[in-house]
């Protein structure tokens, strides 16, 4: 939207003054991102930028993977810090968080598609109220869900598991895969099934060789949509699961309260990149999704 | 024509009436999508909705002490208060019985309990209990209950404790909710403020209140600048920028909230560039973490996104050219800004503020970590009673009235929304 040739000094002033304020917000919320990648690489153990890292030229003294090896668990002596304890923990958070995450979105993934190719039918009874259900678990705040299933779960014996778990981040992530499939199937020709079904396909063959190839996109994005709930989710973890039952938020969570230390910040820039690669794959499934529904890039 | 119609229904080739048929084929259709949708509706109310529900119930339950003090309740609801002082003989006697041969362990719940009403429960109990376990081994049974029970501790002489129980004998209870605004039970039962230094929760409202109103406020300012400048941009550069928005809406909540703990803290970034510059002096450094700003300030670059892309969606579809007719006709640009474009971009401030708001209000990750003493949230005391006190009556009526307040705020967002156009003034 460029300035017109007529604008008068003043209007100039104001969109400048526009363009500058647009510029601040987009640097408010991407700046913190990015500001502690350059920290997780310092020597130092405290998370500030070190003298020595904004030297020039730079300093090499100052930099160091000293905390990425901590993260993976290797504490030979060059890493060992004071204040810095040295575990496995990370790693096996690690492991937590992609086994709870796997799991949860396999099921989230199936349930959900399932309920969205039933509510895209037309014949579908009592929709609204059905939708409302299914997508409550989104609404309702975090606090409440925990509290609400601590106490359920504590009836039947599956607090301090990671059944428990499972089943939580199954409830919370399918809303997102209910959505985004519900999506997809907004304009799919149900001609084609017809077409499919009157040439002789059973209904799992029309599924499979028809339907499928044709949502396939948006089940992705929903995946990985419920994937990084469960991944992200620390709440819930935080009351269901045992002490010793570790996951990657729930670390970093003691990581922040107890020992601020810059192993934390290596994490986040690891979880940083995840983002980027998640959020880059969704991108590229929307365009894909688009082009094989035939609706027209706008 | 009209009457070959009406002479005889259609029939399909089986003989069936076409309507019957149709009829019996969409019900087969309907039956269809359900059990389609009915795995997941089963595994939500069972692990979603059963476990809200179950919260709800907890928040007025009151059923375990009445469980463990059945008979000396229902005798109690039998003492006449006007006409004695001291109940009867006979809730002392099903006191002591109850108390003597009781399970220990729910004995014990219920004196928790006991205590939420009044303080002193638990060690008037403990007392008697004990002399009553020694006259039960001895097998001296006391001919006057009453009696025995005041002479093992004077306070069963003292008419408030009774007046106390009077809270407990239903099954059901308001006191949580009472509790969690604040209030409590005096000894003739009626409802009273709490001693001033107990008074903790009405404060907190207020503060999750306030802190989302401002958050919605301030996502607000920042948010509506830079949708428009989205909404304006051609798709190539506007899809680029985008990923400013959706790059932190993806990103794990807790590298956010640590990554504005590095950026506050005392030699943080915003701080160190503060002092660089020579704005602040090395020992000026502002304290930003860890009080209520720290909280504002990552709450609003937290849940911007979700005021971004609602009002994004509005504003993309505003005709460009609504701005250059107001123009055309003789509108200054702000005019023309205020009467023309503000109002078709309501719907979108409506949708992005109701949702910032209600997801400000449950928030709780983030004003734990960056909140320090002042900068907590209601969210705080839920997760509080449910993992320190163990006051899990009291944590389901926090829930269950943040969740009302909520659904109130959703009622309005559903509503709002749904409505296309909303004019000013």
């Amino acid at each position: 939207m460029p300035l017109p040739s007529y604008a008068t000094p003043v209007q100039r002033t104001y969109y400048y003054a526009y363009l500058f304020f647009c510029a601040v917000v987009f640097f408010f919320l991407i700046a913190p991102l990015f500001a502690i990648i350059p920290i997780s690489f310092s020597v130092s153990p405290f998370m500030v930028f070190t003298e020595g890292m904004l030297a020039w030229p730079p300093d090499p003294e100052a930099w160091s993977l000293r905390w990425y090896k901590n993260m993976i668990g290797d504490c030979s002596a060059d890493v060992v810090s004071s204040t810095v304890p040295c575990s496995k923990k990370w790693m096996i958070g690690t492991v937590n968080s992609f086994y709870i995450g796997i799991i949860a979105t396999i099921i989230a993934t199936t349930l959900g598609t399932l309920a969205a190719l039933g509510l895209s039918r037309p014949h579908m009874p009592y929709k609204g109220l059905i939708m409302a259900i299914l997508i409550s678990p989104m609404i309702v705040p975090l606090i409440i869900t925990a509290a609400g299933m601590f106490f359920f779960y504590a009836r039947i014996n599956l607090v301090y598991t990671f059944t428990g778990v499972i089943l939580a981040h199954v409830a919370l992530a399918t809303p997102f895969v209910v959505i985004t499939v519900t999506a997809t199937l907004v304009g799919f020709d149900m001609n084609m099934v017809k077409a499919a079904q009157s040439l002789g396909a059973k209904p799992m063959r029309t599924f499979f060789k028809v339907i499928m190839p044709l949502i396939l996109p948006g089940i992705i994005s929903g995946a990985l949509f419920a994937f990084i709930t469960s991944f992200d989710e620390v709440v819930i973890v935080m009351f269901m699961a045992s002490i010793d039952q570790l996951t990657i938020p729930k670390q970093m969570w003691a990581g922040i309260r107890q020992e601020i230390s810059p192993v934390i910040l290596c994490m986040a820039t690891c979880l940083v990149l995840l983002s980027i690669f998640l959020l880059t794959t969704v991108e590229l499934l929307r365009r894909r999704s688009e082009k094989l529904r035939g609706i027209k890039a706008r | 024509m009209e009457d070959c119609i009406s002479t005889s229904a259609l029939l399909t080739t089986d003989g069936v009436p076409l309507k019957q048929s149709l009829k019996k084929a969409e019900r087969k259709n309907k039956l269809r999508a359900f059990l389609l949708v009915f795995p997941l509706l089963l595994f939500i109310i069972v692990t979603f909705v059963m476990p809200i529900g179950d919260m709800l119930f907890r928040s007025v339950d009151d059923s375990q002490i009445n469980g463990v003090f059945s008979n000396t309740f229902n005798e109690y609801k039998k003492w006449d208060k006007e006409k004695d002082v001291l109940p009867p003989e006979e809730v002392y006697k099903a006191l002591f019985e109850e108390l003597a041969y009781g399970e220990k362990i729910q004995i014990g719940r219920a004196l928790t309990r006991m205590n939420y009403s009044k303080s002193g429960w638990k060690s008037l109990i403990k007392t008697t209990s004990r002399e009553i376990k020694k006259a039960v081994k001895k097998d001296e049974l006391p001919n006057n209950y009453k009696e025995f029970l005041i002479s093992a501790n004077d306070k069963w002489a003292d008419p408030t404790f009774w007046y106390a129980m009077g809270q407990m004998v239903n099954n059901t209870t308001p006191i949580y909710y009472w509790n969690a605004l604040d209030r409590t039970y005096d000894q003739d039962q009626n409802v009273v403020m709490q001693d001033e230094k107990r008074r903790i929760y009405i404060k907190t409202w207020i503060k999750t209140l306030k802190i989302s109103v401002y958050v919605t406020i301030f996502c607000l300012i920042l948010g509506f600048p830079v949708a428009h400048l989205l909404a304006n941009l051609p798709l190539r550069y506007s899809n680029l920028l985008m990923i400013f928005v959706l790059l932190p809406f993806w990103t794990s909540l807790l590298v956010r909230t640590t990554a504005w703990i590095v950026m506050l803290q005392q030699n943080g970034v915003i701080n160190g560039i503060l002092v660089w510059l020579g704005i602040l002096s090395d020992d000026g450094r502002l304290q930003l973490v860890y009080n209520e700003t720290g909280t504002l300030i990552a709450m609003t670059q937290i849940l911007l996104p979700f005021m971004i892309l609602p009002l994004y969606s509005v504003m993309r579809v505003i005709p460009k050219s609504h701005m250059r007719a107001a123009q055309n006709l003789g509108a200054k640009p702000a005019t023309a800004f205020w009467r023309v474009y503000l109002p078709q971009t309501i719907p979108g401030m409506s949708a992005g503020g109701l949702l910032v708001f209600v997801l400000a209000i449950g928030y709780f990750i983030t004003p734990e970590l960056v909140g320090g003493k002042d900068g907590k949230l209601i969210g705080h005391w839920i997760a509080y009673h449910l993992k320190t006190t163990l006051n899990w009556g009291l944590c389901a009526a926090l829930g269950a009235i943040l969740l009302g307040v909520m659904l109130i705020f959703y009622w309005l967002y559903n509503k709002i929304v749904g409505i296309d156009n909303i004019k000013l003034g």
